[in-house]
This record gives C-alpha cells, sequence and structure tokens, in this order.
C-alpha cells in the first residue's frame, strides 16, 4: 500500500503512506465514520491529523478520503462546483502523488467525490461517496456560543433556537434570507449543517443513493448521511423552504433547473450567468447543447 | 349575608373549640365561666346615652352592664363573627437590648352580626394593635382571636397565611388609617380591588367602585388617577370607599373618619349603619365622639386590658 | 398519590423539603421546607450572602441540592420529585410551565436575537411552526408588557434596562407558565421604573393566577407582590409568615434590623 515516488536522480524520495495517512489513523477515522453511519446527522468528534495544507483547505474532507480511498477507487474534486480551481486542483493531485488513484471530472464516473460548496447537478448513484469539507459543523453554533449547551440541545432534541434563527431571517428580510448552509433535519432526528452549499442542493441530499459524508478538520467533527435517508430542510408552514431560482439558463449550455454563477464580463456591467457544475456544463456543451453566449463553432472547448 | 340559621346546633356539630359556648347554656355564646364583654365599667364615658337619645336613626347603645347577653337581638344570638379570648400582645424591640414593650393582656370581647363595637381608650392603649391582631396583621402572643368562617370559627392566632389571606377576602374587611398606595394604579381599581379578589367581573366592579367614589364624593376626574398625589382626605375616601365595598362580614375600622369633613363623615356614618343592616358586624376606632356616637353600639374600654 | 389527592385545588405546586446545599465545606443554604400554592407569591428576602440566591437556584432545578427534595405538581397533576425528572423532561419543564426571570436580562434573553424572536423562541422550541402566529403572539405579548411593537424587530441592546426586563417577563409568560422565578428583578433599575415595572408583574401576577418566587433584598418590593415572605440569614430561613405580618411585627432581631434599615418598607 506504498506509494514510491523516485527523484530524477533515482534516490529514493520521501515515502509516504497510502493516501498520507498511517493506517492506524485511517483506522480512528473509519471508527468515526462507521459512527456516524449508524447516527445521521450526529457529528461525532474524531482525532483529526494535521495535514500538509491549512485549515480552511479541506483538511476534514481530505482525511475522510483518506481513509476511505482504495487503490481502486476513481476520485473527482470540486470547489465551488469547479474542477480547476486551486483548491480542487492541489487535492486531486495530493491524492494522485499520494495514493496513485485514477481522478476524473466527470461525475458518473468518479466513486469518491471530494467536495467544497456544491452537490453536482449529475444525479449520483448508488455506491459513490460524496465527501464534503465543512468549517464549521455546528448549525446552532451562532446562536449559542457553548460546546457543552449545544450538545445537549442535540441530545434532546431541542431545536427551538434553529427555528429562532430562521424567524429572524424572515423578520429582517421578509423571507428566509439563509442562501447556503441552510439547516436540515436528519432522519427525523439531527439537526445538521449540510456544510456551505447554496440551499439549492439541499433537496439533492434527500433520499441520494449515495453516501455522504461530512469532514471539519479544524472542528474535529465527522458526520454522515447514509443512502437513501430523508433530509428535510427546516422552515415554517407559512413561508416553506424554497432553493433559488434563476430567471435565464446557462449562456453557455442553456441548462435550466442548475446552479449558475455569475461571471462579470468587463466593468460596464456586463455580465453572463454560466453553470457553477462545470462538468455538467461541458458535458452539456459535448452533446451539442447550446446557450445565448456559447461559440459559435464550438471552437474554444475542451 | 351569612345569617345562620341554626347556629348552635352547628356549632356543637362541627366546632367543638375548647371556648366555644356549650350549647347547653341557651344563649346564642358564653365564653367560659364569666362572660367577657360586657364592660361594666360605667366610668369609661365611652357610652353615650345622651347621644344615643338624639338620633333616630340608630338603636340604643346597650347600658354599662347589659352586656352583650342583653343587647338587641341581633348582637345576643347566634355565633359572634368575632370572638375574642384573653388576647395578649408585647412587642420585644431587639435593637433596644431587648426591651420588651407590653401592649394588650387579657383582651376578651365579641363581636356579633349586626353591631357596631368601638373600642375606647386613648391613644397609645393598644386599640390599633387589636384590630391588626384581629387582621392578622399583628401576631398574637397569648389566647386567640376566632373568626366566624362557614358557620363555625377559625382562629386567626397563628393562622397558616393562606388561610389568613382568605379570610381576608372573604371574612374580615379593614379600613386603615392610612391608604397605602400602590404605584400606576387609579383609584377606581384601588377600589374595585376587593370585588375584583371576590371573583366579580371588571365591569361591575367597576361600576359599583364609581358609585362608592361618588357617594363619598370624590370628584369623577380624579377616579382614572393613582392616588398617590392626591390630598389626604381624598386618599381616606379612596380608603373608605374601598373598605366598604367588600362583602365580608366582619368589618375593623381604624378611625374610618379621621381627615374627612363632616359631610363626608356622614357618609361613613350611613355606610357603617348599611353595614350594620346588612347584618355585618363592625369592630371600630373612633376618636371622633360625635361619629362613634352614631355608630357604635357598645364601646369595650381598652384600659382595662393595657398590659 | 393519587389523582384525586393531587388534583384538588389544594394541592401545592411546588414542594421543598430538607433543601440543604454545601459548597464544599462553605454552606449555601440549609434545613429549608417550604410549600407553593398556585396563585401564591412568595418573597425571599435577605441580605447577600444570606442564601437566597442559593435557594432559588435549588428550586428552579439549576442546582442539585446537598440533601432534601423538591417536588412539583405536573400539569397532568402528578407531584414529581424534580430530581427524578430526565433531562429532557426537566427542559420542558423549564419553558413550558416555568419561566425565570433574571436581574441581568442579558442572562435571561438573547442579546443578538431580535425582541420578537426572544417571545417567539419559547413557542418554537415546543413546536410552533407558523411564522405568523408566531410573530403574532409575540406581537400580543410585547403590548401586554409596553413594549412598543415596531420595536419588535430591534434586538434588546439597544433597549432600556426597564424595557429588557419587561422582554425577559414576555418572553417567560409567552407560554402560559404557572410558576415563575424571579432573581431581584427590579434591581439597577431608576425608581420610576422599578415602579412600573413592578406594577406590571402585579397586574400579570393577578391576571395569570401566577405563582411566584421571587428573591429580593427590597423590601418594598417584597411588600408590594408578595403574600408570604421568607427572611433568611446565614442560610438558614429565620422568619416567615404573611409578608405585612412580618414586615410590620417583626420578631426576629435580625428581621426587625432588616424593616428599620428601610424607609417605610
Amino acid at each position: 500500500m506504498t506509494a514510491l515516488a523516485r527523484t530524477a536522480s533515482g534516490m529514493p524520495a520521501i515515502t509516504y503512506n497510502f493516501a498520507y495517512l498511517d493506517e492506524q489513523t485511517k483506522r480512528m477515522i473509519r471508527r468515526a465514520i462507521l459512527k456516524a453511519i449508524a447516527i445521521p446527522g450526529y457529528q461525532v468528534p474524531f482525532a483529526s491529523r494535521e495535514m500538509p495544507m491549512p485549515y480552511g483547505w479541506g483538511t476534514g474532507g481530505v482525511q475522510v478520503t483518506a481513509a476511505i480511498l482504495g487503490a481502486n477507487d476513481v476520485l473527482k474534486v470540486i470547489d465551488q462546483g469547479s474542477d480547476d480551481t486551486t483548491n480542487a486542483v492541489a487535492i486531486r493531485s495530493f491524492f494522485e502523488t499520494t495514493a496513485g488513484v485514477a481522478t476524473t471530472t466527470r461525475t458518473r464516473d468518479a466513486t469518491i467525490i471530494q467536495t467544497r460548496h456544491r452537490i453536482p447537478e449529475a444525479p449520483l448513484r448508488a455506491g459513490q461517496v460524496i465527501v464534503y469539507q465543512v468549517p464549521i459543523p455546528e448549525p446552532l453554533r451562532f446562536l449559542e456560543p457553548r460546546e457543552t449547551e449545544t450538545r445537549r440541545l442535540h441530545a434532546l432534541s431541542d431545536y427551538g433556537l434553529m427555528q429562532v434563527k430562521l424567524y429572524e431571517d424572515i423578520a429582517r428580510h421578509g423571507h428566509i434570507a439563509t442562501t447556503y448552509a441552510y439547516p436540515v433535519k436528519v432522519a427525523g432526528r439531527y439537526v445538521m449543517d449540510p456544510s456551505p452549499i447554496p440551499k439549492f442542493d439541499n433537496p439533492k441530499m434527500d433520499d441520494s443513493p449515495a453516501l455522504q459524508l461530512f469532514g471539519a478538520g479544524r472542528e474535529k467533527r465527522i458526520y454522515a448521511i447514509p443512502p437513501y435517508t430523508r433530509v428535510v430542510s427546516l422552515d415554517f408552514e407559512d413561508h416553506p423552504f424554497a432553493v433559488q431560482a434563476f430567471a435565464e439558463p446557462c449562456a453557455l449550455c442553456g441548462a435550466k433547473g442548475v446552479y449558475l454563477d455569475e461571471v462579470i464580463l468587463d466593468d460596464k456591467g456586463g455580465r453572463m450567468f454560466v453553470c457553477s457544475d462545470t462538468d455538467h456544463c461541458a458535458t452539456r456543451q459535448a452533446e451539442g447543447h447550446t446557450g445565448s453566449m456559447s461559440a459559435p463553432y464550438g471552437e474554444g472547448q475542451p | 349575608m351569612m345569617t345562620d340559621p341554626n347556629p348552635e346546633a352547628k356549632l356543637s356539630g362541627d366546632a367543638p373549640a375548647p371556648s366555644l359556648p356549650s350549647p347547653a347554656s341557651g344563649r346564642g355564646f358564653r365564653p367560659r365561666s364569666s362572660p367577657v364583654m360586657h364592660a361594666p365599667d360605667a366610668q369609661s364615658g365611652l357610652t353615650s346615652n345622651a347621644a344615643a337619645a338624639t338620633r333616630t336613626d340608630a338603636p340604643p347603645l346597650p347600658l354599662a352592664g347589659e352586656g352583650w347577653g342583653g343587647g338587641t337581638p341581633a348582637s345576643s344570638q347566634g355565633t359572634p363573627l368575632l370572638l375574642v379570648d384573653n388576647l395578649g400582645k408585647s412587642f420585644t424591640l431587639h435593637l433596644q437590648g431587648g426591651l420588651s414593650l407590653p401592649v394588650v393582656a387579657a383582651v376578651s370581647f365579641a363581636v356579633h352580626a349586626g353591631e357596631c363595637v368601638a373600642l375606647g381608650g386613648p391613644s397609645g392603649a393598644g386599640k390599633s394593635s387589636i384590630l391588626k391582631m384581629v387582621y392578622g396583621n399583628y401576631r398574637v402572643d397569648q389566647g386567640s382571636v376566632q373568626v366566624a368562617d362557614a358557620g363555625a370559627l377559625v382562629e386567626v392566632a397563628g393562622a397558616d397565611p393562606r388561610l389568613m389571606l382568605r379570610l381576608r377576602r372573604a371574612r374580615i374587611g379593614y379600613v386603615s388609617q392610612f391608604l397605602r398606595v400602590i404605584p400606576r394604579v387609579s383609584a377606581l381599581d384601588v377600589v374595585a380591588a376587593p370585588l375584583r379578589a371576590e371573583g366579580v367581573d371588571a365591569e361591575t366592579a367597576k361600576a359599583r367602585a364609581g358609585a362608592g367614589l361618588a357617594r363619598l364624593n370624590l370628584p369623577e376626574r380624579l377616579w382614572g388617577l393613582p392616588p398617590a398625589t392626591f390630598s389626604g382626605g381624598e386618599q381616606q375616601r379612596v380608603n373608605v370607599a374601598r373598605g366598604f365595598i367588600g362583602s365580608q362580614p366582619l368589618l375593623l375600622l381604624d378611625e374610618p373618619t379621621a381627615s374627612l369633613d363632616a359631610a363626608n363623615r356622614a357618609v361613613v356614618i350611613d355606610l357603617i349603619h348599611e353595614k350594620k343592616a346588612q347584618g355585618c358586624g363592625l369592630l371600630g376606632i373612633f376618636h371622633d365622639a360625635e361619629t362613634r356616637d352614631a355608630v357604635a353600639d357598645r364601646v369595650v374600654d381598652v384600659t382595662r386590658f393595657s398590659a | 398519590m393519587s389523582q384525586e389527592m393531587t388534583s384538588l385545588p389544594d394541592a401545592p405546586l411546588l414542594v421543598a423539603e430538607g433543601l440543604a446545599k454545601y459548597y464544599g465545606s462553605r454552606l449555601g443554604c440549609r434545613d429549608v421546607d417550604l410549600t407553593l400554592h398556585a396563585g401564591e407569591v412568595l418573597a425571599i428576602v435577605g441580605e447577600s450572602g444570606s442564601g437566597k440566591s442559593t435557594l432559588l437556584s435549588l428550586l428552579s432545578t439549576e442546582l442539585a441540592p446537598s440533601a432534601g427534595h423538591v417536588s412539583y405538581r405536573m400539569r397532568d397533576g402528578e407531584m414529581r420529585d424534580l430530581a427524578a425528572l430526565s433531562e429532557a423532561e426537566r427542559r420542558l419543564l423549564l419553558r413550558t410551565d416555568w419561566g425565570f426571570v433574571r436581574q441581568h436580562a442579558e442572562q435571561g434573553l438573547r442579546m443578538a436575537v431580535s425582541a420578537g424572536g426572544n417571545v417567539g423562541e419559547r413557542l418554537m422550541a415546543v413546536g410552533w411552526r407558523h411564522y405568523g402566529n408566531i410573530r403574532q403572539e409575540a406581537a400580543d405579548w410585547l403590548v401586554r408588557v409596553e413594549i412598543a411593537t415596531e420595536r419588535m424587530d430591534d434586538d434588546p441592546r439597544t433597549f432600556s434596562g426597564g424595557m429588557r426586563q419587561r422582554l425577559q417577563i414576555a418572553r417567560n409568560l409567552v407560554t402560559r407558565p404557572r410558576l415563575v422565578f424571579m432573581d431581584e428583578p427590579t434591581s439597577g433599575l431608576d425608581v420610576s421604573v422599578q415602579a412600573r415595572l413592578l406594577d406590571l408583574i402585579r397586574q400579570l401576577v393577578e391576571e395569570f393566577g401566577l405563582a411566584v418566587v421571587i428573591v429580593t433584598h427590597d423590601l418594598a418590593v417584597a411588600r408590594l407582590l408578595s403574600h408570604r415572605i421568607m427572611v433568611m440569614k446565614s442560610g438558614r430561613v429565620i422568619e416567615q409568615g404573611l409578608t405585612d405580618q412580618v414586615l410590620d411585627d417583626p420578631r426576629e432581631p435580625y428581621t426587625q434590623l432588616l424593616v428599620s434599615s428601610v424607609l417605610a418598607a
């Protein structure tokens, strides 16, 4: 299980264990993951390790991925839906280097998808695992700073406070203004922070065939949603949960009903809306879909 | 108003307290061996036949020695509304080196339905203290204070606070010397409060409170204001209206006419007569001799009991 | 206890027996027995360190007693030993049938949450999920405690001391509790603000038939609000009874000292 790399001079380079973490650490993390799967939505503490990247760069997700990664896995890493941003590229190459696993940008080809802030547009399938990078796992944190108290609130299913946050949103903004990290209740029991994904993605978590794992490195917590689990976004009867709607389709692939990023084109107010999920957009374009600002002859597209 | 049709049966059946009258006595009430109520001291000067003679609207005061046993029918029959027996009180002033200040000793008397009993004696004789003990405001050191309640006599001395509060709500009214003002509560609400406590609805209670204040000539523009800023006389009229509005059968009056003008004094005298006519028993302190003579059926001279 | 026994109107709401609390070897309070009935207001008075706040914490289950028991008649009429309640039951009790008004509003309010949210929290905690209804109920309570509804979406950091205390009261009473604990609710307020607050408390106590245990060092507050009074000194109850009786005819040297130390309580 050791990935060996050699320098140009043929000297043995520094040798890392497969997927960087030592086997004992991986076992520890796997135990935490198993517990998390057994108690959907419950935050399991784990002995988070120092990783060769700063906190905030996905150390929680990387440790979870490292613990579940096998030699035959195909890894996809996205950051805000994109496969080619710095964070995604860095983590992908980290695992290419330390585990030598195959990587992909194709959602459907991946067995493990590590993500920061998005769920891919293409529906996940059974057997896939999606690993979320989580900055702050505690959904009650901004309302109740004491960890002892938040734990007790979870233990007692005492979630009035969470509702207070949504109340405050409506009182101040006229609607529930929380648009990302929108709290959900998992399997009718634990209220969970879904990581800073847009609330647009919340419905994708519900009854998903894929296993969903959440890792918070700095906060040392792992939690999970097993496949086919009920995930409900909190709301009020008279202010029901609703996802964002976009007025126009993707300017490049014409996709509707997907999450779009706004791209500023110039300093005169010019802008376009394109798929946040780059793989989805590229796949559609390859299939011949076009949007209002597509290149006329398919030039310049991969 | 509670008039007990068969008091002796009730007494013998329900309240075998030691100081209760024996049913065999044939008289409504005779505590212990010696009658304690009458004031045989003819020199007390507190019973005024002259005053009684000039009145046409009140029964004559019983003569000294007549005692309650030979008084008016209303005061001689049935369970007394109040029975004070061998009551004693002293204050121990711990801040003055434990100085003991005797107030009264061996006070015994009774108040029956339909009569007004005046406590007589100079200032400092302990008249107010007796009223306060009856009302549970002062503790009883010795003896007993019993108040008619549901056909029986209940002990006020050492009563549980809840019992005392219930007795105040239902059995014992009290017109104090001064109105204790509560911030922000209007005169009308101050007066209506005892009725509200009895369970009378707010509207009726306010209407009756208004009638009471009107009768005591308190200008209507003041009704909605808290009495804190009222003059002494105005406050006392609020106090009197409040004291007389309830339906408690026993009413304690501590100088109800102090700081009232003649017209309002007359109203208070009428109110007392009305209470008597309704069968209430009243126990009062009246420094104003004219008022006392106009309302009191008997006078109990407190100096006899001074400790 | 049988249903018949406990459902009597005369059955007590709260009963404490032999309560004691030691902080290590230091005495908090000891030998406290008390019985509180529905609608009864009990004042606990004494100076700092007399054990009155400890007693309040014991009664309200914030502290576990070193000895003794506290039991409470639940809404179903059953008398329960509070130490035997599960944490979930205890919390439900605290946020539905009980209230706690604290001296320092920031301990009793969520200072970063709007006034409406502060009042609505208990409703949401017991399952209210209709924003419009929650808001309406919160608005009604703000009016009751004399806070203008325009201030509903402001957070209590922008409120005066008196308003904060009134907000605490609304927040506590919104679930119609039967028992409210109050810890020096008026101290630190200006006299006129105090008077307004006391009057409000008095009205609400009357209107809702609340039972109240109020800790105060201010005898005038005890006089105005309470039916009964307990005087504490050095961790023990030294005198108790009808409020006006204890204040007008104090028997214990310490009570006489307390009464003589204030102006016209």
